[in-house]
């Protein structure tokens, strides 16, 4: 991803979100006098970065079929677009929508604590590849993504580890 | 206030309600913040209609996200150096969820003090929807 700008207003939507009244995402006078000393991104923020991917899957996008209910249940009959790679959970349409992808792990390193003013870009590479056998049918497929979150200096922020998982039919069934 | 490494014994346990009867308002929210708009999450007839789910259900990141809250409640802001788990169980509207949070080690990374913590997130049955670990900086 070209561009992620840590915005104020987007993590204040995001600590609501998680259920987070830490004044420290809300008040700039309260961040300025933190040991932060700016209003830090939560823990988690950079899988905010979803939204700043033009292309990411699982947002409706202008002029493109969405897959969640209409007129119908389902918008798109058979498949939902996957977010591989992408790092984010039950990415495929679950168990009717053809694709059993989940989010099975996901692990941060902070080299600094990310901050309202960066701006970070993304690149994401992939990872290790294991199987383990399912207790239902099929195998269970994990793929691991590293993502590596720069700032505007080139100076690794983050970098983020991401386990998914699918099932992996048999062939012929 | 910051956690110092003299009043950190091993196997010294916090913990905390980090949300009470999710709403799926919440997960909604949590879509809108992220990103991340999957019908299994915010749209009942697609996930049980199309999915087959007995309802919507939370975010993976969701549940880690609130997880993150109680660890920077605890150790104080910009102070982790590692956070990571896995997604044991799934999580529901109307759940519970109490991260506990138990020291394993007391440490030193190149000159800086360090508490390594063992992670579990529960729900109101006792079963764990998240494990995991962090790694923070305390004061001496």
């Amino acid at each position: 991803m070209d561009r992620f700008p840590i915005e104020a207003g987007h993590v204040l939507m995001f600590a609501r979100a998680i259920g987070d009244p830490n004044p420290v995402y809300e008040d700039a006078d309260v961040a300025a006098a933190s040991e932060v000393g700016a209003i830090p991104a939560p823990p988690t923020f950079v899988q905010a970065s979803a939204q700043f991917d033009p292309d990411y899957p699982l947002r409706p996008r202008i002029g493109r079929p969405w897959f969640g209910s209409g007129r119908t249940p389902s918008g798109v009959r058979g498949r939902a677009p996957s977010s591989t790679g992408k790092g984010t959970d039950a990415g495929s349409g679950g168990r009717g929508g053809g694709g059993t992808g989940l989010h099975a792990e996901q692990h941060y390193e902070y080299h600094r604590t990310p901050q309202v003013g960066d701006v970070l870009t993304a690149t994401t590479t992939p990872g290790k590849r294991w199987k383990k056998q399912g207790r239902r049918a099929g195998n269970l497929v994990f793929a691991e993504s590293i993502t590596e979150y720069r700032d505007q200096h080139g100076e690794l922020v983050v970098t983020a580890r991401s386990v998914g998982v699918r099932t992996e039919r048999p062939a012929g069934s | 206030m910051p956690l110092s490494a003299r009043d950190l014994a091993p196997d010294a346990t916090f913990s905390a309600v980090v949300v009470e009867d999710l709403t799926r308002t919440q997960i909604v929210q949590y879509a809108g913040a992220s990103g991340d708009y999957n019908p299994l999450h915010t749209d009942e007839v697609f996930a049980t209609q199309v999915a087959g789910y007995p309802s919507v259900f939370a975010h993976g990141m969701l549940t880690m996200g609130m997880t993150g809250r109680m660890l920077t409640d605890l150790v104080g802001d910009g102070r982790l150096l590692a956070f990571g788990g896995r997604f044991t169980a799934q999580v529901w509207p109307g759940d519970d969820l109490t991260v506990i949070a138990t020291v394993r080690a007391v440490g030193d990374r190149a000159g800086t003090p360090v508490v390594e913590l063992a992670l579990r997130t529960t729900n109101q049955d006792g079963v764990d929807v998240f494990a995991g670990e962090a790694t923070a900086r305390v004061d001496p």
